[in-house]
């Protein structure tokens, strides 16, 4: 393995890029279409950078790899750490993929403060990579944490009318979550005496504490996740964002919470998180069933893909949950395909809202006869977001369904109907939006897919087919990971006395 | 020995610089010609500068006496590593507001020499505050500082707010001092002695704590939570700060704070540190209630320099965290607290001295509204202090409340944390409000001026950098509070 400090060098090379942006002078036109090129070309050579770490991640080993370690706070015993697994891998790569999927949506569709648009944009990534490569709690909570600082703004100045209560919500909803977590984190410090996540994972925290610990957790991931009850921020967030703010919210901030799951609850509280575990189920099953019927009735297609997600991000929490190999590889994969399926929705929404400026879904309907392409590739991520086989979508909830099945039927059985409400809904958004008959005249002047727009859609097409048809290039990296993840949770268990509940 | 020895002065250098200077330059001033216009604004930039210069030449004197503890004057001044930390905040928190202040008061037309040597000689009482280590000392530091800025808040002879906020600063501050003086004539009674090392081993010697000391304890603290404008005791602080000229203001944030914070904790920790189980309990209930309430109240405000105040209550509620936890990691955390507060207020205020129209200073929060668009570098700044106010990583703000609330955990006030935490989400509404109107409004009819006067936009670059770039290197300031905190145990 070469010294090459990889990881520092995809968190900060979008921060030297927004540097570079913020130098750029004027704001006519010449301006506007530099600030535009140097926001593509930064991410995307941090997406061919990023490429390195596919290729040379030795997927045998659940060992952290491309560490680095810098001595940050001595007195204090925390340093900059960063180090990526099996699992945070994919989620490296999935936020370098997204990012100049975004800037290349936006490219005609912000007119408006395209210099600070691209700044900001490049800062989210800087925070969404640091926070996955991350290997020092502190240097965790300092990216996750950062990531609303961009993230309020995108939606607050470049979002829709009632952009200013979304981007309040999405602030203090989380931050209050945070907080909580910061204090959990302390006492985590105190108690063990360092930020390591490596070291974290292998302190015994006292059972009693556990419990306390995991809820303050719990409240910052669940916010972020988002679970039912706490997700309310999201449908609201989604429709004012514009259509790159909701890309990247769908298809990498709401991961964190998966991943905040996955990294810290389980590993490090194992007993409170089997302690909870019906508590996680019964809210997976609830926004599962209550966000598919509550999207049946949506007018906004924006929105009807935020409960979506919701609903799929249930999959996930319950899966995660499990505790099974399957369920949380499942979880993982869920997450990933839901990555890049809810972020072509919404990207397939914004190529319509671009050219009628409205995300009402009756004033669509026939657009297969004006724009046959455009209906295909919403077709295919309509099909995949419903989980049909041979798309990413479907590997991801089998694979959920399989670990909950194992885990107890019940939950199976409930998340089932998940997936035929899913079908449903999505179906009817397909009908009402791309069939029907060719009435409203504004419909009848629309041009099909630009070939940006297509330059847009293709991986992302590449990829859900990949995910569908060929799922082990990415069960194969994660694999050994998740086995460690699972060894550790047993041991812990099994360490405590409470081995028994775990066999159940 | 004979009998009129002169005492060691060494240690007692800055201040003795800075009361020569004080005095050199009110005899320049009024030996100017500054009856005229172009005099009177001849002179007091004069002595704005020489006064920056004087500053300065103290920061240098107090990095020259630093390096060991030095006791002099028969015991009543102590120069420590923890006395040199604030004098450092004390100092460069008085040379920035004068940089900042000579400009604003020149536009509004209340440019007088008088400026500089009152902001001088507050400078001098503060730094003999923090110097005290005796009851005499104590109080002679602290008036010094006080009426300075009695005078300094009525400044804007002509304005009616500025009149009644000196005024009402005048009397509430007199009750204070009263409360003060009557605690500290108990303690005097009970322990028989002035001098803080006296009162703690009388404290100490003692099988029960005498009541006289304990009730004597609770009418200091009153006293000293008016000087830091803790709850309940925080009444002035709204109609002053509104009130008072803004480079006043920006003063009143920042310098009185620190000073009256460091003298908090000294007294706390020093002479009655054996019965801190006495007073944690009272520092407890004040930092919620200052929390809470510079949270809450701070809501409501539309006037940016009350908006202020509260955030400057709320801010010394979790100051005071630090305290109530009273040990090395806890006034380890003020320190750090205090010292990214201080840029912070400076670079907020430098926004707020930069806020104009037509000339004239305006002060609401909706003046501010598409500053994103009509200065963007302005916005951006302030936008930054908001934030780190607010406390988001990875701006500094976030580090200073991350030690106060690491140091409360380690002694398990959970609790208290917890409502902390909860106030600072609360808070950051506000906050964010203003990022809000510099953002997400469109301007209005009229924006406010351009340019901006230099020295607030140099002042706002240096704050913002320092800010943004903290997390970079904070080994320096943790390691140097960290010695200065253990320098009071």
């Amino acid at each position: 393995m070469s010294n090459l400090p990889i990881l520092s060098l995809l968190i900060f090379l979008p921060l030297a890029g927004a540097g570079f942006i913020l130098t750029i002078r004027g704001d006519d036109e010449v301006g506007k279409r530099n600030a535009r090129n140097m926001a593509l070309w930064t991410s995307l050579v941090t997406f061919v950078l990023s490429l390195y770490l596919w290729f040379m991640f030795d997927p045998s080993t659940a060992a952290f790899q491309f560490e680095e370690n810098i001595k940050w706070m001595p007195a204090y015993n925390i340093s900059y750490h960063l180090g990526v697994d099996g699992i945070s891998v994919l989620f490296v790569l999935l936020t370098t993929l997204l990012t100049p999927v975004c800037i290349l949506a936006s490219w005609n569709s912000i007119k408006d403060r395209v210099k600070e648009y691209m700044i900001a944009f490049l800062i989210l990534e800087t925070m969404m990579v640091g926070m996955f490569a991350a290997l020092d709690i502190m240097i965790f909570y300092i990216f996750f944490e950062a990531v609303l600082i961009p993230m309020f703004l995108i939606i607050g100045v470049w979002g829709g009318k009632r952009r200013v209560y979304a981007s309040y919500k999405l602030f203090l909803y989380t931050l209050t979550g945070s907080v909580l977590m910061l204090l959990a984190i302390l006492v985590m410090y105190v108690q063990a005496g360092t930020t390591d996540i490596v070291e974290l994972m292998k302190f015994r925290f006292d059972p009693a504490l556990q419990n306390w610990l995991w809820l303050a957790f719990f409240a910052s991931f669940a916010v972020k996740v988002p679970m039912w009850p706490v997700h309310t921020w999201l449908p609201d967030a989604h429709v004012e964002a514009p259509t790159a703010g909701s890309v990247i919210l769908a298809g990498v901030l709401l991961k964190f919470g998966g991943y905040g799951f996955i990294r810290f609850s389980l590993p490090m509280f194992p007993d409170a998180s089997v302690y909870f575990t019906p508590l996680i189920y019964t809210l997976s099953i609830t926004a599962v069933i209550y966000t598919s019927l509550v999207a049946l009735v949506q007018t906004d297609m924006k929105k009807l893909i935020a409960y979506s997600s919701i609903a799929h991000m249930g999959f996930v929490t319950a899966g995660t949950f499990t505790m099974t190999v399957h369920g949380i590889e499942g979880a993982v994969y869920q997450m990933l395909s839901h990555g890049v399926v809810s972020a072509a929705l919404f990207l397939c929404v914004g190529v319509i809202y671009d050219r009628m400026h409205t995300r009402e879904i009756s004033a669509y309907g026939g657009l297969v006869h004006k724009m046959p392409s455009y209906a295909l590739v919403f077709m295919v991520f309509m099909m995949a977001s419903v989980g049909l086989p041979g798309t990413g979508g479907f590997v991801g909830e089998f694979l959920v369904l399989l670990g909950a099945f194992e885990a107890n039927t019940w939950v199976a059985t409930f998340l089932l109907t998940g997936v035929i409400l899913g079908a449903a809904y999505m179906l009817y958004l397909y009908r009402r939006v791309v069939f029907g008959a060719l009435e409203k005249e504004e419909v009848k002047k629309m041009l099909d897919m630009t070939p940006r727009e297509w330059a847009v859609f293709a991986p992302l097409l590449v990829l859900t087919f990949w995910m569908g048809i060929y799922p082990a290039s990415f069960l194969d990296m994660m694999h050994v990971s998740v086995d460690h993840l699972l060894s550790q949770v047993q041991v812990a268990i099994e360490a405590s006395g409470s081995a028994t509940m775990a066999g159940n | 020995m004979a009998m009129a020895a002169v005492p060691n002065l060494t240690p007692a250098m800055p201040e003795i610089f800075l009361a020569l200077a004080g005095m050199v330059l009110l005899m320049l001033g009024v030996f100017q010609n500054w009856a005229t216009s172009e005099g009177s604004i001849r002179v007091s930039r004069m002595t704005s500068n020489l006064g920056v210069l004087s500053l300065l030449l103290a920061l240098v004197l107090v990095y020259t006496v630093s390096g060991s503890t030095l006791v002099t004057f028969e015991g009543m001044f102590i120069s420590d590593a923890f006395a040199t930390y604030s004098k450092v905040l004390i100092l460069v928190a008085g040379m920035f507001t004068l940089i900042l202040s000579q400009n604003w008061l020149e536009m509004q037309g209340a440019h007088r020499f008088e400026f500089s040597i009152l902001i001088l000689f507050a400078t001098l009482g503060m730094m003999m505050m923090v110097s005290a280590n005796n009851l005499m000392s104590l109080y002679m530091g602290l008036e010094l500082q006080s009426l300075s800025l009695y005078v300094l808040a009525a400044f804007h002879r002509d304005d009616a707010r500025s009149t009644e906020s000196g005024l009402k600063y005048f009397i509430l501050g007199a009750l204070a001092s009263g409360l003060l003086l009557y605690g500290m004539s108990m303690v005097y009674g009970f322990s028989g002695s002035t001098d803080f090392v006296a009162i703690a081993s009388a404290i100490k010697s003692g099988d029960t704590i005498p009541v006289g000391i304990v009730i004597g304890l609770v009418f200091m603290m009153a006293g000293l939570a008016f000087k830091v404008s803790a709850v309940p005791f925080h009444m002035w602080t709204p109609d002053v700060y509104e009130g008072a000229p803004t480079p006043v203001t920006a003063f009143f944030a920042v310098a009185p704070k620190v000073a009256a914070l460091a003298l908090f904790m000294r007294v706390m920790i020093g002479p009655f540190g054996d019965i801190a189980a006495q007073w944690q309990q009272v520092v407890v209930m004040i930092a919620i209630l200052s929390m809470l309430l510079g949270s809450f109240a701070a809501i409501a405000q539309t006037n940016i320099k009350r908006m202020m105040a509260y955030s400057s209550i709320g801010h010394v509620g979790y100051a005071l965290i630090g305290l109530a936890v009273g040990n090395e990691a806890g006034i380890t955390g003020v320190l750090i607290y205090l010292t990214i507060y201080v840029f912070m207020n400076i670079g907020a205020f430098a926004c707020l001295m930069g806020m104009r129209r037509g000339g004239r200073a305006v002060e609401q929060i909706s003046d501010l509204s598409g500053l994103a668009k009509t200065h963007p570098a302005m916005a951006a700044g302030l936008t930054v202090m908001m934030f780190s106010m607010a406390g988001i990583p990875p701006l500094a703000g976030f580090f200073g409340k991350l030690y106060i609330f690491l140091a409360a955990i380690e002694a398990e006030l959970y609790t208290l944390s917890v409502i902390g935490v909860l106030a600072s989400v609360v808070s950051a509404y506000y906050y964010i409000r203003v990022i809000k109107v510099m953002y997400f409004d469109e301007p209005g009819i009229e924006s406010l001026d351009t340019p901006l006067p230099r020295s607030v936009s140099l002042v706002l670059a240096f704050c913002t950098a320092l800010i943004l770039l903290f997390i970079l290197f904070p080994t320096p300031v943790l390691d140097a509070a960290k010695v200065a905190a253990a320098s009071l145990f």
